[in-house]
């Protein structure tokens, strides 16, 4: 008994240890302003000291000040005229190059029921790419998931947790 | 397509079968029945040496008190302990005010197993209501204490006992990003626990097959959502939907032969489909551009009820299977109404009810459209109702935490099931085994 147990605790442990990492989330209590930091490969993350910028770094670094995070309304799937910039900047980055990815992960906050919120995350993660292509991004270059109310960014049961939750995350570099 | 059993690496999923791998389940009854039927479940005797391997009564005292409609005696209040019918002094259990008193006994049957004989008794005629003699081995002694529960509860109230059913749930534990979710079954009075399926990326919507050996669930292990189909009994698993987009709310058809699910497919358009599991032939089930999901089967297999915002917020439609283009709608109080479930007696659906401003179970009556409220807390969810129609399960929060609760159908017993740590959510009651129907 108690060896099957260890062997159990060293083979799960073996493998997590062979598992891609996890992509980083926003951390708790940051703005979207704050959140363009989504450290994985083939990150937004330029040096830009010193040169002039080139047209595509200007892009890189347009989108990684813009943010990865677009927030939404309660129940709604509009994307507010304060995202509307957030969104472009990552349209003019993917436009730079037509073999880079993005990954929507559509969320939703926890109130109501968990599958019709799968639905919602959905649909957030739809409208993100829908106003990505319609700025040129191909359909090839996005994929989306929805978690739904499954991984919220943060715990809690308010609104200042709920309007953190209600987003769809643009994650590169999968 | 044929089904493929899905055997590529789990990353950061293992599957394992193991009790007590998490924390139990403790139930407290939060408001009972005040005219409980007074029983006294009276100590079974041992019919041997040493100690007795296992206190049959007190699981169905347990059990009896869980059901919120009996009021099992406090054992120190027992002046007696009769084991069989010929001992009880009627006379005493009348002035201890029970109404009915069970009595039994075990012996031991060759090596780790026992006989467990019980006979039921009208205290106030001295009549014989009803007796059996149940064997089990040592492993199965509560199995055994839930029949007698079962024949206990239908003798009495004419409803056939769920005691010995199960429930499968989710568990979530540690803060975001660094949650990990679990798929637990355990018995119905949360003993037992086995954890199916665990994994750092969301676990969701168990279903359980109508033959209840197997669960149908949502894993989002490959970083989408996919639904598995698991046997229990082998742990053996097979993927049956990773199709682009959602793959969600599972539901078995009532012979097994199909799952209606939710797919959003390429276009994100989140619909209804129908996926015969032995032709991997899919149906899509509803047409609207609005979010239609979380489909329930009616007991023929005719029909699927499912929720769609369609006309603005969740309501519940139903749809012939022959013509899914021709849906109706079903529910008109209130703005919010989701995740139908349907009683076994087909008559009503339990879903989840947006009452001012709060999310409640509530049960709709489909001949009549009467909506009966059936809770009180302000995020309660995915109800799913015990086999015998008597009890619906649910997920609600308690201290900023979930937690498991059940609720009678006529709401007047509620009960929640708690736990030390982490939060439980997404409760289903399974379908009755198919040897525990009581024979008289």
């Amino acid at each position: 008994m108690r060896v099957a147990q260890l062997l159990l605790i060293v083979m799960s442990g073996l493998v997590l240890a062979g598992c891609p990492k996890k992509p980083q989330t926003v951390p708790e209590g940051q703005t979207s302003e704050q959140a363009g930091t989504t450290d994985t490969e083939g990150s937004l993350d330029s040096d830009v000291s010193g040169s002039p910028l080139s047209a595509e770094q200007a892009a890189m670094e347009e989108a990684r000040r813009a943010g990865t995070i677009v927030y939404f309304d309660y129940d709604r799937a509009e994307i507010k005229p304060e995202f509307v910039s957030v969104v472009a900047a990552h349209a003019k980055y993917l436009n730079g190059d037509a073999g880079r990815r993005v990954r929507l992960e559509g969320h939703s906050d926890e109130r109501g029921s968990r599958e019709y919120n799968i639905g919602l995350g959905e649909r957030r993660a739809q409208a993100v790419r829908r106003a990505l292509m319609l700025q040129g991004v191909t359909e090839a270059q996005i994929t989306t998931v929805s978690y739904g109310e499954e991984r919220p960014a943060t715990q809690g049961s308010d609104e200042s947790a709920y309007s953190k939750n209600r987003r769809v995350e643009l994650v590169y570099g999968r | 397509m044929m089904k493929t059993v899905y055997r590529a690496a789990w990353c950061a999923l293992f599957l394992l079968a193991s009790h007590g791998a998490s924390a139990q389940l403790v139930i407290e009854i939060t408001r009972g029945q005040e005219d409980a039927v007074p029983i006294a479940i009276v100590p079974f005797g041992w019919e041997s040496t040493g100690a007795a391997p296992f206190d049959v009564a007190e699981v169905v005292a347990a059990d009896l008190q869980r059901s919120g409609r009996f009021a099992p005696l406090d054992r120190k209040d027992m002046i007696d302990r009769p084991t069989r019918g010929d001992q009880i002094r009627f006379q005493d259990w009348r002035y201890l005010k029970s109404d009915f008193i069970a009595v039994g006994r075990l012996t031991p049957e060759g090596s780790d197993r026992f006989a467990a004989e019980f006979e039921l008794y009208n205290v106030l005629t001295g009549q014989r209501l009803t007796g059996q003699r149940l064997a089990a081995t040592g492993s199965s002694m509560r199995a055994l204490a839930h029949r007698i529960s079962d024949i206990i509860f239908e003798q009495l109230t004419g409803i056939r006992g769920a005691f010995s059913t199960r429930i499968a749930f989710i568990t979530v534990d540690g803060t975001p990003p660094q949650q990990r979710y679990r798929l637990i079954v355990a018995d119905a009075d949360g003993e037992n626990q086995q954890v199916i399926a665990n994994s750092s990326e969301p676990l969701m919507s168990p279903a359980w097959s109508p033959d209840g050996q197997s669960l149908a669930y949502v894993s989002f292990e490959n970083k989408a959502s996919a639904i598995y189909i698991q046997t229990l009994r082998t742990g053996e698993r097979s993927r049956v939907s990773a199709r682009a987009g959602i793959n969600g709310a599972p539901a078995w058809s009532p012979d097994g032969s199909t799952l209606a699910l939710t797919l959003s497919r390429k276009d994100g358009d989140v619909d209804v489909y129908t996926l015969k599991l032995s032709s991997q032939t899919l149906t899509r089930m509803s047409f609207d551009p609005g979010i239609d999901t979380e489909p329930t089967w009616s007991a023929d297999g005719r029909k699927l009820y499912y929720m769609s915002d369609r006309a603005g917020g969740p309501q519940i439609y139903e749809v012939n299977v022959d013509q899914p283009n021709r849906a109706t709608r079903v529910t008109f109080e209130g703005g919010y109404n989701a995740r139908p479930r349907l009683s076994p007696d087909g008559k009503q659906l339990a879903v989840v009810h947006l009452d001012r401003g709060n999310f409640r179970i509530a049960t709709v009556d489909l001949a009549s459209k009467a909506v009966q409220v059936l809770t009180e807390g302000r995020q309660d969810e995915s109800p799913s109702f015990a086999p015998n129609g008597a009890t619906l399960i649910y997920a609600t929060q308690d201290r900023g935490r979930g937690v498991l609760a059940t609720v009678t159908t006529d709401g007047r017993v509620q009960q929640k099931l708690a736990t030390s740590t982490g939060d439980v959510r997404e409760p289903a009651w399974s379908p009755f085994p198919p040897e525990s129907r009581s024979r008289q």
